[in-house]
């Protein structure tokens, strides 16, 4: 009985003492946005490759999720005859919730995993070594740049699936579901409030900087060997995914509970 | 001068130095040998404080590493790390005059591309591996770049990591030659780990052995055969029958 017990407790413990050392971490970053120096291109090339390069992936994810979500509605609304609800429907749960979930979800896989592997790699290379001993301070040059550069791009990454998403549904509202073009756009347009847009983009920023971190974090504690930096790539969209779902659900809380 | 008085460091349980003192003497040229996983890298990481010892005190010039300006004191030292850790994002040339690009040392960006080609020239390297990246050369020539990264600021002091580890007998010698001529050259103070014994008769003045977390022996290099130390004569012999047992 003890033993079970016991392993739990082990697992809380470890738990809290990540969570405690991630936070420790992320603040130590944030540090540095008030001492110089500043490594501006490194900044430059960072919010190319988060934001520039993730534009793809995030349109067609909100491309055809669009599309998918004005058939659910449609469907669903059929029911209880409210077909006419899919514009204003499509386009809040497109700004709210599916594009900064879907998107941060998105570019967690594409840039925590690739932020990770190629930190970690640095450290069991010595790169990390290296820099400090060219008296350059890994966390300005490495980690800083890569969590402004999401923190900034994920929100613009956000906006712009947002528009796809609702352009998804709107091609396939007036392709498929027989809505008037000039209709659907009113619809949309009419429902859709400022702060709709901007909560989403605030959660887009979160999730930005919840992604760079546990991608810089795993990476610069990763183990040795290709084994070592598997496992932290793994652990880094693991945990950016995780995270993100949690912080959406208590943003949410925040934003919109009566 | 670089003083190591009672230094100790363990990773959890395994003691790793157990009280190293040693002494570095100012614009020579110090070999610390040793079998594999003694400390000798935790023991150069340590005097650079990439690596924190448990206890003991390392000094530079009478002044305790710990203390000072961080970047100041990072600014007299160049090291030629093992892999050489050259940073793949980066042509050659940028690897080389990283410190000139950025920091309390920064040039022009065209002034430091010419002082980045003329210390790969100095290494061997043509003006043409310039603008080449750290994947685009051999084993042998990222050492060299390594080097020349390593002396592009003109540092006083020069860590080697096992400089030669990893390459041929004939690049092994160019490699060393290197060290010493530069080393001579620039009037630095060099310090190299290795348990390659061509390495150590090219580059030493003096040598010092690392057994069991001390310094078990240390002289100039001229007598590094006539010691009477057991161990090193093991080490320096590569006898599998000794005092230092062959399975660690």
């Amino acid at each position: 009985m003890s033993r079970p017990l016991a392993a739990l407790g082990a697992a809380v413990l470890a738990a809290l003492a990540a969570m405690g050392r991630v936070t420790l971490f992320a603040l130590d970053t944030l540090t540095h946005l008030l001492r110089p120096p500043f490594y501006a291109r490194e900044l430059w090339v960072a919010l190319v490759q988060i934001g520039w390069l993730s534009l793809p992936v995030v349109g067609l994810t909100a491309l055809f999720t669009g599309g998918a979500l004005a058939l659910q509605i449609y469907s669903g609304g059929a029911r209880f005859n409210a077909e006419e609800v899919v514009p204003s429907i499509v386009a809040i749960g497109m700004v709210r919730e599916l594009g900064p979930v879907l998107g941060g979800l998105m570019v967690a896989a594409r840039v925590a995993s690739s932020i990770a592997a190629e930190i970690g790699t640095m450290k069991v290379t010595e790169q990390i070594d290296a820099l400090t001993t060219l008296s350059t301070h890994p966390m300005k040059y490495l980690t800083l740049p890569r969590v402004l550069a999401a923190t900034l791009a994920l929100p613009v990454l956000v906006a712009v699936g947002d528009a796809i998403g609702i352009m998804g549904g709107y091609i396939v509202g007036v392709t498929r579901l027989g809505f008037n073009e000039a209709a659907y756009l009113k619809n949309t347009v009419d429902f859709l409030e400022v702060w709709d847009i901007t909560s989403g983009l605030i959660k887009g920023a979160a999730f930005g900087f919840i992604i760079a971190t546990m991608g810089c974090y795993y990476g610069m504690t990763s183990g040795r060997g290709a084994q070592g930096v598997g496992r932290a790539t793994k652990a880094a969209v693991v945990a950016a995914s995780v995270l993100i779902l949690a912080a959406n659900y208590l943003l949410t809380e925040a934003f919109f509970s009566a | 001068m670089i003083t190591l008085s009672s230094v100790h460091k363990s990773f959890g349980p395994k003691k790793v130095l157990q009280g190293v003192n040693l002494t570095v003497q100012k614009g020579t040229s110090m070999v610390i040998i040793g079998g594999s996983g003694t400390g000798k890298s935790v023991l150069l990481k340590s005097v650079l404080g990439l690596v924190t010892p448990d206890s003991g005190t390392i000094t530079l010039e009478g002044q305790d590493v710990t203390t000072g300006e961080r970047d100041a004191f990072l600014a007299r030292f160049g090291m030629l790390f093992q892999g050489g850790a050259l940073f793949d994002s980066l042509p050659v040339w940028q690897n080389v005059a990283f410190r000139l690009l950025r920091g309390t040392l920064k040039r022009p960006k065209a002034e430091a591309r010419e002082l980045a080609i003329e210390k790969l020239r100095r290494v061997g390297l043509a003006p043409e591996t310039a603008d080449l990246f750290p994947s685009e050369l051999s084993g042998g020539m990222q050492k060299r770049v390594g080097l020349a990264r390593a002396i592009a600021a003109e540092p006083e002091i020069i860590f080697f990591d096992e400089p030669t580890t990893g390459l041929d007998p004939i690049m092994s010698g160019v490699i060393n030659a290197l060290i010493r001529e530069i080393v001579v050259e620039m009037g630095a103070t060099a310090m190299t780990i290795t348990h390659d014994m061509s390495s150590v008769r090219a580059i030493a003045d003096d040598v010092a052995m690392l057994h069991d977390g001390v310094i078990q022996w240390t002289g100039p290099v001229a007598q590094l055969d006539s010691s009477g130390d057991p161990y090193l004569d093991q080490f320096i012999h590569g006898r599998a029958e000794g005092p230092i047992a062959a399975v660690r």
